[in-house]
């Protein structure tokens, strides 16, 4: 447990992806079966205890600790784990360190009634960061800023031989503590086999700038929309081994349990890739009603009626038992409509395809696409196999060109790691009657040349400071792209933009013609 | 200004003539008559030169601790404890969640890093009287005896200690050095230099702060630490309730910091005990380490 926590306590504190990287594969490299393999399942929100609440917990502690005491230190500190970790009465001349295998199969066995004593026993005989640790791990919120694609990807440089799609194809065939996956790569033992029709890694896109279009061929390409929703593939396996329909993300998570609506209309045996959507009367409703959806555990059947989930296919990767992925695109999609045709799935369409004589053609096709629901055009070799990940040369993604708004630089932070002495991260916002309301937030866009201005200026013109934060004079006003804006209201403006990012510096732009709420609520979409 | 040697250089060296004009050394446990008043210096183990006043009238004795705390350090002489009529104790963590952990177990923490991030620097913060001392020979004591990198506001004080017989093994400027020098090297810096543009200099900075207020978690994520070293000059919470029993006679007054909690803690264990708040101090404030 000690390593686990202080693996934990490492991951809250680095803030850089590489830096998390590297935690997490020395903490594999160095632990043994299968504690790696339960701490693997923390990590990836593989693990839940029934009987282990936050409530229990402040009961332990009430027990403990003297009651003023306990409330001077929870409002210090402000986290129940952490103050309880700290405050805890430990018996140092009794150090204990359960291996974490032994943590959730008593945990896991344990009554209601037996789960006081047991923890308290463990809490007992660790250190404070161990404490932590066991306590984050038990009421299952780490919050350590660890995807499971990430902690996936740590795995895979556990070895040379395995990219982080090998894994995520097998991923979902494997439980905890994941004992074939690990002697996998280490190289002890075969590669777990994949579920039938079970996840396949995403083939993503790279984008294009128009002027490496003219290299290509127009002939080669087949063109469709990019739609405005959230990439997904259906596994479906047709009831077959007892497998339902699951529904996974592009970051490779499961998202069945959000969607049932959709789920248990997928009666077949076949994986697809598409594009997420709601779509009411029709129509693909704006990103926004689709955001309402995701990330829950649980749906209620209100938000299902509301907006209702469907799937827009691009793909077919595997028909019944045939793997089709390495056939050619234009095949593929001649046994998809043939496919579709005979399944005729409620929920499901095919995204069409978009004929096109020659790219000026499409270039026009593309401006004119700010429609509801498109978000650009991709085009794809009609010869291309599926293949994991990002290969350069098959398939590219024609974005639309950004919106952007003048607003003027209000708040500045300090970034982390190569940028922790630079003011690097601007929220901004536009004219409110005659005062500024935020609208964003964006720490890219820029060059490292101008983000050293940018720093200078924030440090000439700081008005206030909170900790890493300056507040600055209204006197700088910056353009900034994004893709697409939508009401909000967890935002002050009651507005959120999708993807913003410094677009330019307009150091001659006076700030009082910044733009102003009403311009921009004007294009809101949904 | 009547301090130990070792202060008066330190203030000497840190103040120039600001220190002030008289200067009167006293050493420890040595007793100075004033008036009808016997004042003698006994260890504080805060840093080097740290002393407690120990006030002896007519029967009556009190002690001032100022900063101290209880745990070895390898830079001055260890807190004595002296029982009294009346004890005034600083509190700068007084409240029971600050226990600092075992100090060579954060600097193991540092050097494990170091080797998980061989292209980084480590730039660790550190309070430029005591800290940046104890720090550097904790890390020594780890075996470590490759060249430490210090800031510039660091090397008056170094080299004082070292003249005091501390011997803090090589050390070299960090601020001639290039980028490429110091990929892998650990930097010491006053602890705001990481949001300098000083910090520049340094090779993708893993950012680190030696502090006691580094035990709680969202204070260290505040300040963009990436790597807390809990390690204070201050005494923690059971050191500051085990320096209560061990005077069992002393009414207890307590000051600067969190006195609420320790005047709490004291009484329900059956001892006299208040709040003492000195014109002029506010709260210790964890901007800038703890001085």
């Amino acid at each position: 447990m000690r390593r686990f926590a202080t693996l934990l306590d490492r991951l809250v504190f680095s803030p850089g992806r590489n830096a998390k990287l590297r935690l997490i594969q020395d903490y594999f490299a160095s632990s043994p079966d299968p504690d790696r393999g339960w701490a693997l399942a923390a990590l990836t929100g593989g693990l839940a205890f029934r009987h282990a609440k936050p409530a229990l917990v402040r009961g332990l502690i009430e027990e403990r600790a003297d009651p003023v005491l306990f409330a001077l230190s929870y409002d210090f500190v402000g986290d129940l784990a952490e103050t309880v970790s700290l405050l805890w009465p430990g018996d140092e001349t009794a150090p204990v360190d359960p291996a974490l295998g032994e943590i959730v199969e008593r945990l896991t066995r344990a009554g209601r009634t037996e789960v006081p004593g047991l923890l308290a026993g463990w809490l007992d005989g660790l250190d404070p960061t161990g404490r932590w640790g066991l306590l984050k791990l038990i009421t299952g919120a780490l919050r350590v800023g660890v995807s499971a694609r990430l902690a996936r990807t740590a795995l895979a440089g556990l070895s040379e031989r395995v990219a982080v799609d090998d894994i995520e194809e097998v991923w979902h065939g494997l439980e905890p503590p994941y004992l074939p996956l690990f002697a996998w790569l280490d190289g002890r033992g075969e590669r777990p086999a994949p579920e039938a029709t079970g996840f396949r890694p995403f083939m993503l896109a790279h984008p294009l700038e128009e002027a490496a279009l003219e290299a290509l061929d127009p002939a080669d390409f087949l063109a469709e929309w990019k739609w405005d929703g959230i990439r997904v593939q259906i596994a479906a396996g047709g009831g077959r081994d007892g497998g339902a329909a699951r529904l996974y993300s592009r970051s490779g998570d499961e998202i069945t349990a959000a969607f049932p609506d959709l789920a248990q209309t997928l009666a077949f045996e076949a994986v697809l890739d598409g594009e997420l959507l709601v779509i009411r009367d029709g129509a693909v409703a704006p990103f926004n009603d689709l955001q309402q959806r995701l990330n829950r555990k649980t749906v209620s059947a209100r938000a299902m009626a509301a907006n209702p989930a469907h799937v827009r296919v691009y793909d077919l990767l595997f028909e019944g038992g045939d793997d089709l992925r390495p056939r050619p695109l234009a095949e593929r999609r001649a046994r998809l409509e043939d496919w579709f045709a005979r399944a005729a799935p409620d929920r499901l369409d095919l995204s069409p395809l978009v004929p096109f004589a020659d790219w000026t053609a499409l270039r026009e096709l593309r401006a004119g696409a700010r429609e509801a629901g498109v978000e650009g055009l991709m085009i794809k070799r009609k010869d291309s196999a599926y293949l994991a990940g990002r290969p350069t040369g098959p398939w590219f993604k024609l974005k639309r060109d950004p919106l952007t708004a003048d607003c003027v630089l209000m708040y500045a932070q300090r970034g982390h790691g190569k940028r922790s002495s630079f003011y690097s991260d601007y929220t901004f916002g536009v004219w409110r009657e005659a005062a500024l309301v935020p609208v964003g937030k964006a720490y890219f866009g820029f060059t490292d040349e101008e983000l050293a201005l940018l720093d200078k200026w924030v440090r000439d013109n700081t008005t206030e400071r909170f900790g890493p934060v300056r507040a600055v004079r209204p006197g700088l006003v910056v353009e900034v792209a994004f893709d697409s804006l939508h009401p909000s209201k967890r935002h002050k403006s009651g507005l959120a933009m999708r993807f913003p990012r410094i677009h330019r510096i307009r150091w001659d732009k006076p700030p009082a013609e910044a733009d102003r709420l009403e311009t921009l609520a004007a294009l809101a979409e949904g | 200004m009547l301090a130990t040697a070792e202060t008066l250089a330190i203030m000497a060296a840190r103040y120039g003539d600001a220190a002030g004009r008289e200067h009167q050394a006293l050493a420890y446990g040595e007793p100075l008559r004033i008036g009808q008043v016997t004042l003698t210096l006994v260890p504080a183990g805060h840093v080097l030169g740290s002393a407690q006043v120990v006030l002896d009238y007519k029967g009556a004795r009190a002690v001032v601790s100022g900063d101290f705390k209880r745990r070895r350090d390898p830079t001055c002489p260890p807190f004595q404890p002296i029982d009294c009529d009346v004890f005034v104790t600083e509190a700068t963590f007084g409240l029971p969640v600050f226990r600092h952990p075992d100090d060579a177990a954060e600097i193991a923490g540092l050097l494990h890093s170091r080797a998980l991030n061989p292209d980084r620097a480590h730039l660790v913060g550190v309070y430029g009287l005591g800290k940046c001392q104890r720090v550097i020979r904790l890390i020594r004591e780890a075996g470590y005896d490759r060249p430490l990198y210090i800031h510039g506001a660091l090397e008056t004080l170094c080299a004082l200690y070292a003249g005091f017989g501390i011997d803090l093994g090589p050390l070299l400027p960090a601020t001639g050095a290039d980028k490429e020098t110091l990929k892998g090297e650990i930097v010491l810096a006053p602890p705001g230099a990481a949001n300098d543009r000083w910090a520049r200099r340094l090779p993708d900075p893993l950012v680190a702060l030696a502090s006691g207020w580094m035990r709680v978690r969202q204070r260290a994520r505040q300040r963009g630490v990436e790597l807390p070293l809990v390690i204070s000059d201050h005494a923690d919470w059971d050191e500051l309730t085990a320096t209560i029993d061990d005077l069992p006679s002393a009414e207890i007054w307590v000051t600067h910091g969190a006195e609420e909690a320790l005047v709490h803690h004291a009484r329900t264990n059956g001892r006299r005990a208040r709040a003492l708040s000195l014109v002029g101090r506010g709260e210790e404030d964890g901007e800038d380490g703890e001085p």
